[in-house]
């Protein structure tokens, strides 16, 4: 078992499914006989807002909550929220971003515009950053609502997280009609990050 | 097996393991998923109340009765619960009562983010603070022996972090507990003046003996280590200080009220620097420093919002902030937003086009105070649109009535909203309520509630007929409209606006995360019939948005064809797709 402690932040907009995706990993680490904490969030944020979860795992977490400058890797489900949380990743960390673009408030009203471009400007400052089409893969698993999963897919592989622990985490925590379609969009999802 | 667990999850098993057969709740962020944690266990009885007090008189009934009671609510419930809280304080429990207190700093999904801890002093009870899921449950149980060996009820106060923090749970055994006998005790439970003043001798007494159990108590421990600093902190900042400040000595206290004197003294003595960190009111360091004891606190720590582990380094361990990016700054805000398909959208868009003066509340529909929709004047409390708004009119006259409308939810009316529209009749105001029926209490969640006809257990019952209610209060004119038409809202408005007695209008259309309606269609926009006009985008909706480079709105996968934005086009370019 690794000594130090894996912090992964995961944001996105309330109702893309973070949440789920958060427990699969952090049931990866329970089952790995980690010391887990996960931190999230309910109520008003989730209709719509900017949303983070957290997922902390070593040998003892303390807070559940993660250090601006400490997450090994931030798994956006929308474009400007990668950005708006980068400050927390750590210099040498990995941004996975879905090229997900949802119009936030002010953008719908027209009083800011939207900046199309931002994954590219994450990328430009940060090393390790890989853009995905996780909904396109998920529609080509067969259900749009998988892309959570081909993420959490792209996540273990780049955390080294072994395969059958996800799947075994999948089962036990996607309902059984779904379980097929997550599994598949994870093993898609693991090869994306491969490739 | 260890098992993740939300804080509130644990709390639920908690008072599961520790023989708690009933448990009552008004749900309310952080704090909802206790009793409906708790409503899946055998053999237990748990409730949706209307409100907190309810939940709160229930609950003592319950104690009385000889049953170990759960019950649970969101800081600003322990607010309407207070009174009967505050009495049953004196009185004291038969079977164990522990109410927990969802408190709310930064203000995540709430109108203000009060400390609770403040509760515990002021009604003279004991305070618990776990900082952890396991904590949660322990505490819990240990929270039941408590409250029936002093005679008291048991507040344990949690936050939002560690109410929806998964952390590791080993569950402990399930112990039946028998109800306790009943016997008639007036002297103790009928809290006329003579009775009440002996009851108030045996709290003060209580006091004192949990003052000195807190001294000794496991649930404060101190964890040494270099004594050039020491740290007394409580719940879930507790893990901040181990996170950020490693090697330092630490009080950690378990149970904030009563603080345990002789303890901290003690600790103050042996460490060179005393610091206390506690989020929201100084309320350990307050009682410290009337001690005459030298300490730090809020000259260092901020009396606003969440604490986080970066601050207590930055504070204590000189640690430098990391630089950051900031990328943030560059980018919209995202606030939330009512959801694509919401019936509130209708109503608020049909309110500010009108240019009414709109009392609010409660509820997902308070987002409408949000640009674009900018639909709201006022908010304050679950149940306060009804009277604000016979306020506003008794001090501004008839006139201004004629352009202002309350505007609450179902649930929220149910709530606390019912005697403030007594109160609209009885004293003859004119008010214009609107009662958004949307068949559930949704912001928390979509928890049931007495006009759903629905239990917590999902068991059908008798459905409260707000109608009939209203009605019955003696309101005369009661109209139901679908939110969706918006003419039709517009019409009604009007004409109750202008009938100079009170009136209700009831929109009524469930939530749409309820009734998914996938074959309710499709909509496109006609490209040749857009003139980008943009008067589209006024519903503030995340299903339709607005392409710049083509100066063209474009229809979003999310749109649930709810059909209010072909209704603001002018140019009939929003079409159903056929088939």
């Amino acid at each position: 078992m690794q000594s130090q402690t894996t912090n992964i932040l995961i944001v996105g907009v309330g109702g893309q499914g973070t949440l789920l995706s958060s427990r699969i990993i952090a049931q990866v680490a329970v089952q790995m006989g980690y010391d887990v904490k996960v931190s999230e969030v309910h109520g008003m944020a989730q209709r719509g807002g900017s949303v983070v979860t957290q997922v902390r795992y070593g040998e003892k977490i303390y807070s559940p909550i993660i250090k601006k400058g400490d997450a090994d890797v931030i798994l956006a489900f929308e474009k400007i929220e990668a950005a708006r949380w980068l400050d927390y990743l750590k210099p040498d960390g990995l941004v996975i971003i879905n090229n997900e673009r949802v119009n936030p408030l002010p953008v719908m009203s027209g009083k800011a515009k939207y900046p199309d471009d931002i994954h590219e400007k994450v990328a430009a400052l940060i090393k390790k950053t890989v853009v995905v089409d996780a909904t396109d893969i998920a529609i080509r698993c067969g259900n749009i609502k998988a892309a959570n999963v081909v993420l959490v897919g792209m996540v273990s592989q780049a955390l080294g997280l072994p395969a059958e622990e996800v799947e075994k985490a999948i089962r036990a925590i996607v309902p059984a009609k779904a379980v097929d379609v997550n599994l598949q969009a994870f093993q898609y999802g693991a090869r994306h990050l491969t490739n | 097996m260890k098992k993740l667990m939300i804080g509130n999850a644990a709390i639920a098993r908690g008072a599961y393991e520790a023989g708690a057969t009933m448990a009552t709740a008004y749900p309310g962020t952080p704090s909802t998923e206790i009793v409906s944690s708790f409503a899946k266990y055998d053999g237990v009885y748990a409730e949706w109340s209307p409100n907190e007090k309810v939940a709160m008189e229930v609950g003592a009934g319950a104690s009385i009765g000889g049953a170990r009671t759960l019950v649970a609510m969101k800081h600003v419930g322990v607010n309407v619960a207070a009174d009967p809280l505050y009495t049953f304080a004196y009185t004291g429990v038969n079977g164990g009562l522990v109410i927990v207190s969802g408190d709310d700093p930064g203000m995540h999904s709430s109108q203000n983010e009060q400390d609770n801890r403040g509760y515990g002093r002021f009604a003279k009870l004991p305070v618990l603070e776990p900082a952890d899921s396991q904590e949660a449950l322990d505490f819990t149980r240990l929270a039941f022996d408590i409250s029936e060996e002093f005679d008291t009820p048991v507040m344990l106060r949690i936050t939002t972090r560690l109410a929806h923090s998964q952390t590791l749970v080993e569950e402990g055994e399930v112990k039946s507990r028998p109800l306790k006998e009943y016997k008639k005790n007036a002297a103790k439970y009928v809290m006329l003046p003579g009775n009440a003043r002996m009851r108030h001798i045996e709290v003060e007494k209580r006091m004192l003996k949990l003052q000195e159990y807190a001294e000794t108590a496991s649930l404060n421990r101190i964890e040494w280590g270099t004594k050039e600093l020491g740290i007394i902190t409580s719940g879930v900042v507790y893990q901040y200080v181990k996170e950020s400040l490693p090697g330092v000595s630490v009080l950690k206290l378990g149970i904030t009220n009563p603080l345990p004197q002789q303890l901290i003294r003690s600790f103050a003595a042996q460490v060179d620097r005393l610091v206390i960190i506690e989020e929201l009111e100084p309320v350990i360091e307050e009682q410290v420093k009337s001690w005459g004891i030298k300490v730090e606190g809020k000259e260092l720590f901020t009396l606003l919002g969440e604490y986080s582990p970066e601050m207590i380094g930055e504070r204590l361990a000189n640690v430098t902030p990391a630089p950051g990016y900031g990328l943030d700054k560059e980018i919209p805000a995202r606030p939330p937003l009512m959801c694509p398909g919401c019936p509130h959208r209708g109503v608020f868009h049909t309110l500010r086009k009108m240019k009414l003066v709109v009392m609010g509340d409660i509820g997902c529909y308070t987002l409408g105070a949000l640009s674009p929709l900018d639909g709201m004047d006022a908010c304050i409390c679950m149940g306060a649109s009804i009277g604000s708004a016979m306020g506003m009119e008794k001090a501004r006259g008839e006139e201004f009535a004629s352009k202002t409308v309350a505007v609450i939810g179902d649930s929220t009316f149910v709530h606390s909203g019912i005697t403030a529209l007594i109160d609209v009749v009885y004293n003859q105001g004119t008010s214009t309520v609107l009662i958004l029926d949307n068949d559930t209490t949704a912001m928390t969640g979509h928890q049931e509630h007495p006009a759903t006809g629905v239990t917590i257990r999902q068991q059908p019952t008798n459905k409260l007929d707000i109608e009939g209610l209203v009605r019955a209060i003696g309101v005369k004119t009661v109209r139901v409209v679908d939110p969706l038409k918006l003419d039709q809202l517009e019409a009604v408005l009007k004409e109750e606006l202008n009938r100079r007695e009170p009136s209700v209008i009831i929109t009524k259309r469930p939530c749409v995360l309820l009734n998914r309606t996938p074959d309710a269609g499709k909509y496109y926009v006609d490209n040749d019939l857009c003139t980008g006009c943009k008067l589209c985008l006024k519903a503030g909706c995340s299903g339709i948005y607005y392409l710049e480079e083509e100066k063209k709105a474009v229809m979003h996968s999310s749109c649930l064809a709810c059909g209010i934005c072909p209704q603001l086009c002018k140019f009939d370019a929003i079409k159903k797709v056929e088939g």
